[in-house]
Formats: C-alpha cells, sequence, structure tokens
C-alpha cells in the first residue's frame, strides 16, 4: 500500500503529460489528413482568352500541382438541340479557354490573394475564380480547432507542472531525509540517490506503459474510429513504435529530470 | 598506543557565530571507552559533530582514524564514515525501511555480501532483543525500540569507532541497560573505542572509561 502510493502521484503527473502529447499529436495528424482532404477536392478555375500550355501554368507559382482544361462539351450539350455540328465547333473556338487548377496543399487566404495577383499578370487570363469565401470559413475553422487543441494542451501542462512540482517538494522532503542518514554512514552520492532514480524510472516504466495501453485501447475501438471515418478521416491513433518511443523518451527525461532536481537540492544535514 | 583521535588548537562554530569550542586540545586513545559530559548547550553534541566530520574545523587540526577533517575530500569523509558507527539522540532510522534494512545500512555501504549481511543482522537483532520486530517500520516502535535498533545499526560493520550521542536520554531502564551493555561489549569485547556524550555517567559502568568535561568552550580531563 505505501509502495502504491509512493508512486501514484508522480505516475499520474507523468500520464496526464502523456496523454496531453499524444492527444496533440492525433489533432495534429487529424488537421493535416483533413488538410489533404480539403485540398484534393479544392481547385481554381482560370479563365483565357485563348489557350494556355500546361507548363506555362505551373510556372505560375510553385503552390500548383497540376493544371487540366475544363472542356465546354457539357454546356454545349444543353444547348445543341438545334444546331449543326459545324456552328457547334464555331461556338466551341469561340468560347475562353477554362482550366482547372489543383494545389498541392491547403493554402491561406494570403497564399490564395497571391496566386490569383499572380495567375492574373498573364496577358490572356481574364478571371480567376477561387472560390475564397467557402475557403475563407473552412479555413478559419480549422484555425479556431487547432487554437483550442493548444490552449486545451497549455493547460493541462501547466496543470501538470504544478502537480509535479508539489510532487517534488514531496520527494525532496522524503528522500532528504533518507539520503542524509545514508550520507552519516559514507554511503557515495550514486548508493544515495540510486533509489530515487529507481523510483523515477518505474514511475516512468509505468506511466508509459499505462499511456500505451490507453492509447492502443482507443486506436481499436469501434466507436472512435467511427467519428473519425464521420469526418474523413484516416489516420493511425497510436504508433505502437513510433509513438510509445517518443512517450517513453518523455517520461523518463521528465522522472530523471525530478530526481536529478532532488539531488542537487539535496542539502546535507550538518 | 594508538589516538584515534586527535585535537590541536581545535575551534568549532556555525557559519559566524563566536567559537562554540574554543582552541582545545585533546586526544583519545585507540581502544578506550570516553565520556564527554557538559551542561545543555555547552557544545558536547557540536564536538560529536565534528568527530564525524558533519562540521569542520574553524580553527586548528582535528585527525579522526588518521583523517584530516579540516579540508577533508568528500570520498575520504565517505571513506572515515564508513569506519564509524554514529548512535543518535533522535535515532535517525529510515522511516520507510524495515528495522531489519536500517540494521543492514552500513553494511550495504560498506559492500558486505548479502549471506554475511543477514547473519550480521540476525545477531544484532538477537542482541538487542528485537528479532520479533524485524519486519517493522521505525515509527512502529517504542522509544527505547528505536534506539536499540540505532545501536544494533551502528555496531553491524564492527566500526573502528562508536559515537553516540545521548544515546540513553529519555529511555526506560530496561533499554538503558541494554544499550550501556553493547557498548561496554563492543569495547571490551572487539576493542572498538567508544565516545558517548551524556549528561549523566552510570554510576555501575563495568569498563575503564576517560572522562571530559566541556565548560565555557574549553575540554577538561575529570580522570
Amino acid at each position: 500500500m505505501q509502495s502504491i502510493k509512493n508512486h501514484i502521484s508522480l505516475v499520474i503527473a507523468l500520464l496526464s503529460i502523456l496523454f496531453s502529447i499524444q492527444i496533440f499529436i492525433i489533432v495534429d495528424r487529424s488537421i493535416a489528413s483533413y488538410k489533404q482532404n480539403l485540398t484534393n477536392s479544392y481547385s481554381m478555375v482560370i479563365v483565357s482568352q485563348k489557350s494556355i500550355d500546361n507548363n506555362t501554368t505551373l510556372g505560375f507559382s510553385p503552390l500548383i500541382s497540376s493544371v487540366s482544361e475544363l472542356t465546354p462539351d457539357s454546356i454545349i450539350k444543353r444547348l445543341n438541340t438545334n444546331m449543326n455540328n459545324k456552328n457547334i465547333e464555331l461556338l466551341k473556338l469561340s468560347l475562353p479557354k477554362f482550366y482547372k487548377i489543383q494545389l498541392n496543399s491547403y493554402p491561406s487566404p494570403d497564399e490564395i490573394k497571391a496566386l490569383t495577383k499572380s495567375i492574373l499578370r498573364y496577358p490572356t487570363i481574364t478571371k480567376v475564380e477561387d472560390f475564397a469565401h467557402n475557403h475563407d470559413t473552412i479555413y478559419k475553422l480549422l484555425l479556431l480547432f487547432k487554437g483550442v487543441v493548444a490552449i486545451f494542451a497549455v493547460t493541462i501542462f501547466v496543470v501538470t507542472s504544478l502537480l509535479i512540482f508539489k510532487e517534488l517538494r514531496i520527494w525532496q522532503f522524503k528522500h532528504s531525509e533518507r539520503m542524509s542518514i545514508m550520507g552519516l554512514f559514507g554511503a557515495p552520492g550514486w548508493l544515495r540517490s540510486a533509489v530515487l532514480f529507481r523510483l523515477a524510472l518505474m514511475d516512468a516504466f509505468i506511466s508509459s506503459f499505462m499511456a500505451f495501453a490507453l492509447f492502443t485501447y482507443l486506436s481499436y475501438n469501434s466507436w472512435v474510429l467511427q467519428q473519425f471515418g464521420n469526418v474523413g478521416i484516416n489516420i493511425i491513433i497510436f504508433n505502437q513504435i513510433d509513438d510509445f518511443i517518443l512517450l517513453f523518451g518523455t517520461a523518463v527525461f521528465l522522472s530523471i529530470l525530478l530526481a536529478m532536481l532532488i539531488v542537487v537540492g539535496h542539502k546535507e544535514e550538518a | 598506543m594508538d589516538k584515534v583521535v586527535i585535537a590541536e588548537d581545535l575551534s568549532l562554530s556555525y557559519s559566524s557565530e563566536e567559537a562554540i569550542i574554543n582552541q582545545v586540545n585533546f586526544s583519545i586513545d585507540s581502544g578506550s571507552f570516553v565520556f564527554i559530559t557538559g551542561a545543555s548547550g555547552s557544545g558536547k553534541s557540536t564536538l560529536l559533530k565534528s568527530l564525524y566530520g558533519a562540521l569542520k574545523p574553524k580553527y586548528g587540526s582535528l585527525v579522526v582514524g588518521g583523517v584530516e577533517l579540516r579540508k577533508v575530500s568528500r570520498s575520504k569523509l565517505n571513506f572515515l564514515r564508513r569506519h564509524i558507527g554514529i548512535v543518535f539522540q533522535d535515532y535517525k532510522l529510515v522511516k520507510e525501511w524495515t528495522i531489519e534494512k536500517n540494521i543492514m545500512l552500513p553494511l550495504i555501504i560498506n559492500g558486505y555480501g548479502k549471506d554475511v549481511t543477514q547473519k550480521q543482522v540476525d545477531s544484532l537483532l538477537k542482541h538487542v532483543r528485537l528479532t520479533h520486530q524485524a519486519g517493522k517500520y521505525p515509527l512502529e516502535l517504542s522509544g527505547g525500540e528505536q534506539q536499540r535498533v540505532a545501536m544494533a545499526r551502528a555496531l553491524s560493520h564492527n566500526p573502528i569507532l562508536i559515537l553516540a550521542d545521548e544515546p540513553t536520554g529519555n529511555l526506560d531502564d530496561y533499554s538503558s541497560q541494554l544499550i550501556w551493555n553493547l557498548l561496554e561489549g563492543a569495547n571490551t569485547q572487539l576493542k572498538t573505542t567508544v565516545i558517548v556524550v551524556t549528561h549523566h555517567i552510570p554510576v555501575s559502568m563495568n569498563v575503564e572509561y576517560k572522562h571530559f568535561h566541556i565548560e565555557y568552550g574549553r575540554i577538561h580531563a575529570v580522570n
């Protein structure tokens, strides 16, 4: 019982930090995935008096990933009931050229403005449709979501830091006495702090494995997967190797730092 | 006879305070039993602290077990302390360890093997009549029992020197007698030097002893 009590406070504090880190990673991955979805479905339309070759269009900006010409066939089809083929061909020649451009990343409103300006500099281009209004709304929503998550992460970090600081004071008090007594009997520094480092490492192990178990469960939970599926996001919620190494490394680093602070702050009893 | 403690013009003080022990000279023979007495606040415990290096001499020289304590390195001090057994008035037991583990502490620090350690601890627990309490924690024991544990810990590694600060203060007669017997036994059988700081020297001492008295920062040999 005593042994569990010794561990539980630091384990909870470490677990909170690991939880907030992994949540932040999941949100970041979700936003990146959602941005990719938006990028794939987002396009701009260019209207030109004359045809432009693809290389020229790609040269307008490195943001542009592909260009395709939009054929006016579907519009003409609706009109062609009383027109002969010759007239249709003439109409086709007199119509401006439409091009759909796709981008390699989801642009910010400023990037859209800059891109539009750059395209309009080309003499034969008369109009660029950027669907800026829809784009702006989605982009601002994404920014808001990111901001809320950042506030959440910072809040957890602050609260957990306070918890760890409080735990540090308790540990300092608890271990100082033992370290002093060991010192009075000639224990070298490494032996005096060995218990402390062992406890810290054990807590790092416990909290990392608890985080591992929790996120492994969540990554296979059908309800969680369904929620992501509903918004068209397909991400790895928890990478059992890379993410675990990151969480375990963080827990070890924090707990060793805590133990070192105690050892450095320890004053020999006179 | 070898000297285990040699003090020359020794002055002791806490930070910038006036000297508590002022330019004293004395020496203690190896294998002797020594009492240091004095009124409260006379500097008895301060002197004892200096003997295990918890307080460095302000002036003069203090050599304990061949180690000069005025400018001692941490590793040399640790080495010296590994050969000293200390009994504190407030016991200084590790509360989260069982009494068995508390007694083991000096043996672990000195690198004894598991078998030797366990054998020695079992024997000491028998001597201090606490075999049945081996698995308990210090706070589960009475003051007298805790001091007996502290005594067993001080003896566990067969030190060359035992320093005891008021070892029987506030203890019942049974525990006090047990502690004096153990100190006498260490001195006579193991030839361990014993230095005891106390207000009163017990009347029923069975060993020859030397008596120093501290007054006004000076130390006087009484016998």
